[in-house]
């Protein structure tokens, strides 16, 4: 008995290290491009020409970030991201509020007002997360054009708002259907209306849920690609578009360090909300996917 | 006789009751009727409207002369959608592959007691966060040969190391799995160790008084009954896949040539750039098909398993 505890001591201890060493070395591996990222934007450029991506900077310089914001040509132009950050923002904030205020909505009728065909009505809508964009590109530019929304802002935010509903609806009502049906009608009871209990009792115990769908519709929304370089003009593309114009731009000397601070800049905004509420941000991701 | 006068009044307010009552009925309905109409239209409509485009000879704008189902013809006769479909199949089949391998391995490895657990998760993880635009610039750089990790190990003295995939077509492919295995694993990570920690910790413990060795435990136990999140993982990961367009752009631009190239970039270059409408929706609905095919079975088990649950 103790010859077999001493063996599986050994053993573990062995198996802990080996454990420990496997999970560190893929840390690094999925930390080197951010690291890579961080160090190519704080470089002059004759320190990438000498080679050596992990070597570190012979002066740090943060005239790559400021080249990046301020004037970087982007296609044909040569403004920097700053322009294009603040579209991202200008998107971003409405088509979050909106898409998430909708999907409330939806979430609590869907499952404290139930009417005969609401499952049919959720599945219908839920249908929304598998589409393919690609079968809606061509329409929706039509649409855009006929609204007179065609290269603008508000077209983009309106884009967002139709896609991300059924994502917001799903997260609303999978939370809402845990809160118990006795409250609510203990309030209408009460004589508390649609509205009222809404307000009152669904909304004060709905933090964590609106937290969850706002960082998940962020995220999506930041790092759109392909609504941003199909419907947006020159005055209204996003952060996402705009970098990859500067690092497709060809003229001129290759300034790999300009590139990766721009790249930083547009992975700013929600590295740094996965940072402050990461447990939020996987909640989000696997709330469609583990319940289903 | 009290009741007859109070008749009248309580009459009225029963009326009255009844018409916020109404209100009060459909009042829910019309809340979620503009949502149900936006998707009627720009979902399931917006499919039709495409579905009728790949019906045509649209070009450069669409037009509604309907030549059936020869736009279909002209993409299975087309090269470049056999690069782009097989494409799907070698990228997609691998990434799956490698993130539920990858993503499985560190979730039992971290789920062994680690310190510093949240941590590691999290550095497993933020890759996710990223937009694929900023995955592909950095692995673009990173996969650069002049100047990226096959210049810094020939920098270390290994004068004859090759990895120059991003620039030779043949291979071209396999960066875009890297990149996209790069992101997502950590996404695949999270997933099962949300399903190893559901599972019960008696049953590990049953199995370890009746002699059962670690790996057997794993084997026998703790896969099968993480069957679930296989399938939605495997649902979520094709369908990332299917939708692949930003990593190419980003990363290969579809290049070199048309190597890289996936149905939706074949979509977006023929709608958008090629003047080629009809094709391009075409292909855009084969996407819609290929999804629906993952769709529809796993949906039929998902029902078939809550109705036996």
């Amino acid at each position: 008995m103790a010859n077999m505890v001493r063996r599986h001591t050994t053993s573990a201890r062995l198996w802990r290290a080996g454990l420990y060493t496997l999970l560190i070395v893929a840390a690094l591996v999925y930390l080197l491009p951010l690291v890579v990222m961080l160090l190519t934007s704080l470089k002059p450029l004759d320190d990438i020409r000498a080679g050596g991506l992990l070597s570190l900077p012979s002066t740090i310089s943060f005239e790559a970030w400021s080249k990046a914001w301020g004037s970087a040509c982007t296609g044909m132009r040569c403004n920097g991201m700053s322009g294009y950050f603040l579209n991202s923002i200008a998107i971003v904030v409405p088509a979050v509020a909106i898409s998430s205020l909708v999907g409330a909505l939806n979430g609590y009728v869907l499952t404290k007002w139930r009417f005969r065909g609401a499952n049919l009505c959720f599945a219908l809508l839920l249908f929304g997360c598998f589409v393919p964009f690609q079968v809606v590109l061509m329409p929706m530019a039509r649409t855009l054009g006929w609204l007179g929304l065609a290269s603008s802002t508000s077209g983009l935010v309106l884009v967002h708002v139709v896609y991300g509903i059924a994502f917001t609806t799903l997260f609303f009502r999978n939370y809402y259907v845990s809160i118990p049906d006795e409250m609510i009608a203990a309030a209408k009871l009460d004589g508390a209306g649609f509205w009222r209990i809404f307000w009152r009792i669904l909304l004060p115990v709905s933090g964590p849920i609106i937290t969850v769908t706002v960082i998940w519709q962020f995220t999506q929304i930041w790092n759109d690609f392909l609504f941003g370089v199909s419907f947006a003009g020159f005055d209204s593309q996003p952060v996402t578009v705009a970098l990859n114009n500067m690092v497709n731009t060809s003229t001129g000397v290759k300034e790999y360090n300009v590139d990766m601070a721009a790249a930083m800049i547009a992975a700013l905004p929600t590295l740094v909300v996965y940072v402050l509420a990461g447990k939020y941000f996987v909640r989000g991701l696997t709330a469609g996917s583990v319940k289903g | 006789m009290p009741s007859n006068v109070s008749a009248p009044a309580s009459g009225e307010r029963r009326h009255r009751r009844s018409l916020a009552g109404h209100i009060e009925r459909v009042l829910p309905r019309l809340v979620v009727a503009p949502s149900l109409g936006v998707a009627l239209f720009f979902v399931y409509g917006y499919m039709l409207w495409t579905f009728l485009l790949s019906l045509t000879n649209s070009r450069m704008l669409p037009q509604y002369d309907f030549v059936g189902f020869a736009q279909y013809a002209r993409l299975f006769a087309n090269e470049r959608w056999h690069v782009a479909a097989t494409n799907l199949v070698v990228f997609g089949g691998l990434f799956i592959v490698s993130c539920l391998v990858i993503g499985l391995l560190l979730a039992i490895f971290l789920d062994q007691r680690i310190r510093q657990e949240g941590a590691l998760r999290t550095i497993y993880l933020y890759p996710m966060a990223l937009s694929l635009i900023v995955t592909g610039v950095v692995w673009r750089w990173l996969l650069n040969p002049g100047l990226g990790i096959q210049a810094m190990v020939r920098g270390w003295g290994f004068e004859d190391f090759t990895f120059n995939w991003l620039v030779d077509s043949d291979m071209a492919i396999y960066t875009l799995v890297i990149a996209a295995v790069w992101q997502a694993s950590g996404f695949v990570m999270a997933l099962f160790l949300a399903g190893l920690r559901s599972i019960d910790d008696s049953l590990f413990q049953a199995a370890a008084l009746d002699g059962a060795s670690l790996p057997r435990i794993y084997t026998r136990i703790v896969l099968p009954s993480l069957r679930p999140v296989v399938f939605s993982s495997v649902m979520i990961l094709a369908h990332i896949a299917i939708k692949s367009f930003d990593l190419v752009m980003a990363l290969t631009g579809g290049g070199p040539g048309y190597a890289t190239d996936l149905p939706a970039t074949f979509m977006y270059a023929h709608t958008f750039t090629r003047g080629q409408i009809g094709l391009g929706s075409a292909s855009a609905i084969m996407m819609l098909c290929g999804v629906l095919a993952i769709l529809v079975p796993y949906l039929y088990s998902e029902l078939r398993g809550q109705r036996h649950g």
